[in-house]
């Protein structure tokens, strides 16, 4: 399959990528890891007139502890957040998400900043960066800003970028002491979309009392999901069989999945409620 | 619009010019004849077309040809000098039956080719992980599997594994 003909740039600063983007407008789309664009183009359901390439950007790619945050470059590889010593020692959940995200020669090839800017509610990152309280660093021609993640996916394919913008960084707060996360998604084959995925992040007090949770929800409603009350059914109470049966209970009914070849929503709505149940139990079983 | 590109193809350099639609495995195969790399699926799923970009394993069939521009290539066909001893995991697949009708070979090598770089002593876990993006339809995976760690026994220099059918 050949994709319509397109015009390609390859930009070797965020500046001039910046003033590329100006000036095709809508007309343009940004090239990163291409896992998702090169085959949507091939299929012809994406028929940009002119590629930015941005890998050969500079100061895109990096993995650094600073103030508190971990940063993660955009065009930081999926190969890269598996294997990162920092990402180990405060989010075992990547180490999940990775190893379950396509295969590993796309692992190779596909960041984590195209993961996000695609929009798309079956990617496994964005669960993920709700769980964590990730925020969305975006430089466009009027310098950078911050998006929180729960203002950052609007709808079907639809993010909080504007024309213009490119996504540079993803920043999350470092958990304190007594925290533990954990990613899981029901698969029918390596590579394939999620069934649903449960992203969780629980920290849990010298009392055992959950203090702050964090649960995503993939590929079961238009856009990635917080399960908000879920949430709320754990944060001042100890992590018991009760309350994350309730957690559970919460976020199946808060979901909005579709019927389709993976299953019936039905089915899908028990899967996220098993998935929460393993999740959490995973997190609080990871609190060191 | 042609764009100018350069790039390293098993050792040899090409300058090309190149529709930016072009895929980098429509390169290989076409202006470079390179046949030994293959299209299986078209769609990122089978590995057939799996080559090493600067070292790394990659479906050639999701990356344009002008990505390529300045990068290092390795095809099977640069994995062995013509006419001279195979690689270790070019003999592995030989002694183990590793291929029946040999379509996902040379993209079942060149990823284990990245897999045994990063890892010697593979468990059986972890180069069944390792080729999960490479589908084979004939052989069940055991003897490809069997060919990998033969072929890692064989690069830490240690005595390979017996090549007896195993009938599981």
């Amino acid at each position: 399959m050949i994709a319509q003909q397109f015009d390609y740039e390859s930009p070797g600063t965020l500046a001039e990528a910046i003033s590329l983007l100006q000036k095709y407008g809508d007309d343009a789309k940004i090239l990163s890891g291409g896992h998702s664009l090169i085959p949507m183009m091939k299929l012809r359901f994406a028929s940009p007139e002119v590629l930015i390439d941005i890998n050969g950007i500079p100061g895109l790619s990096h993995i650094a502890e600073e103030a508190g945050t971990v940063k993660i470059g955009a065009l930081t590889r999926e190969v890269e957040i598996e294997h990162s010593d920092l990402l180990k020692k405060y989010f075992p959940i990547f180490a999940d998400v990775t190893k379950q995200i396509a295969d590993p020669q796309v692992r190779n090839r596909g960041t984590i900043g195209g993961n996000l800017a695609h929009g798309d509610a079956a990617n496994d990152h964005p669960a993920v960066m709700l769980a964590l309280n990730a925020t969305v660093i975006a430089t466009g021609f009027n310098g950078v800003r911050s998006i929180p993640i729960d203002e950052f996916f609007f709808g079907f394919y639809q993010t909080a970028l504007q024309h213009g913008d490119i996504l540079t960084e993803i920043q999350i707060p470092i958990p304190p002491e007594g925290t533990g996360s954990a990613y899981h998604k029901l698969e029918r084959k390596v590579g394939d979309y999620a069934t649903a995925g449960c992203a969780v992040q629980l920290t849990v007090d010298g009392n055992g009392i959950c203090t702050a949770a964090g649960i995503g929800l993939t590929n079961v409603n238009a856009t990635p999901l917080r399960a908000a009350r879920s949430e709320q059914a754990l944060i001042g109470k100890p992590i018991t069989a009760e309350t994350i049966a309730e957690a559970a209970k919460f976020a199946s009914e808060d979901c909005n999945p579709s019927s389709d070849l993976r299953g019936s929503d039905e089915y899908k709505r028990h899967c996220v409620g098993v998935l929460i149940k393993r999740m959490v139990l995973l997190a609080q079983e990871r609190i060191k | 619009m042609l764009k100018q590109i350069k790039l390293t193809v098993n050792g040899q350099e090409h300058s090309l010019e190149v529709e930016p639609r072009l895929l980098l495995v429509h390169l290989i195969r076409e202006n470079l004849t390179l046949t030994g790399t293959h299209i299986g699926c078209d769609t990122s799923s089978c590995g057939a077309c799996t080559i090493l970009m600067d070292g790394k394993s990659v479906k050639s069939c999701t990356i344009l040809a002008v990505q390529a521009n300045g990068k290092s290539i390795q095809t099977i066909e640069g994995l062995a000098p013509e006419g001279g001893p195979l690689h270790p995991l070019q003999d592995g697949f030989k002694e183990n039956h590793g291929l029946q009708c040999g379509f996902c070979t040379p993209g079942m090598i060149m990823r284990s080719v990245e897999l045994l770089e990063n890892n010697k002593n593979p468990t059986e876990d972890d180069i069944r992980w390792g080729i999960s993006g490479n589908l084979c339809r004939c052989t069940g995976y055991n003897n490809i599997v069997k060919s990998i760690e033969w072929a890692a026994a064989k690069m830490r220099g240690e005595e390979t594994p017996s090549t007896e059918p195993q009938f599981v």
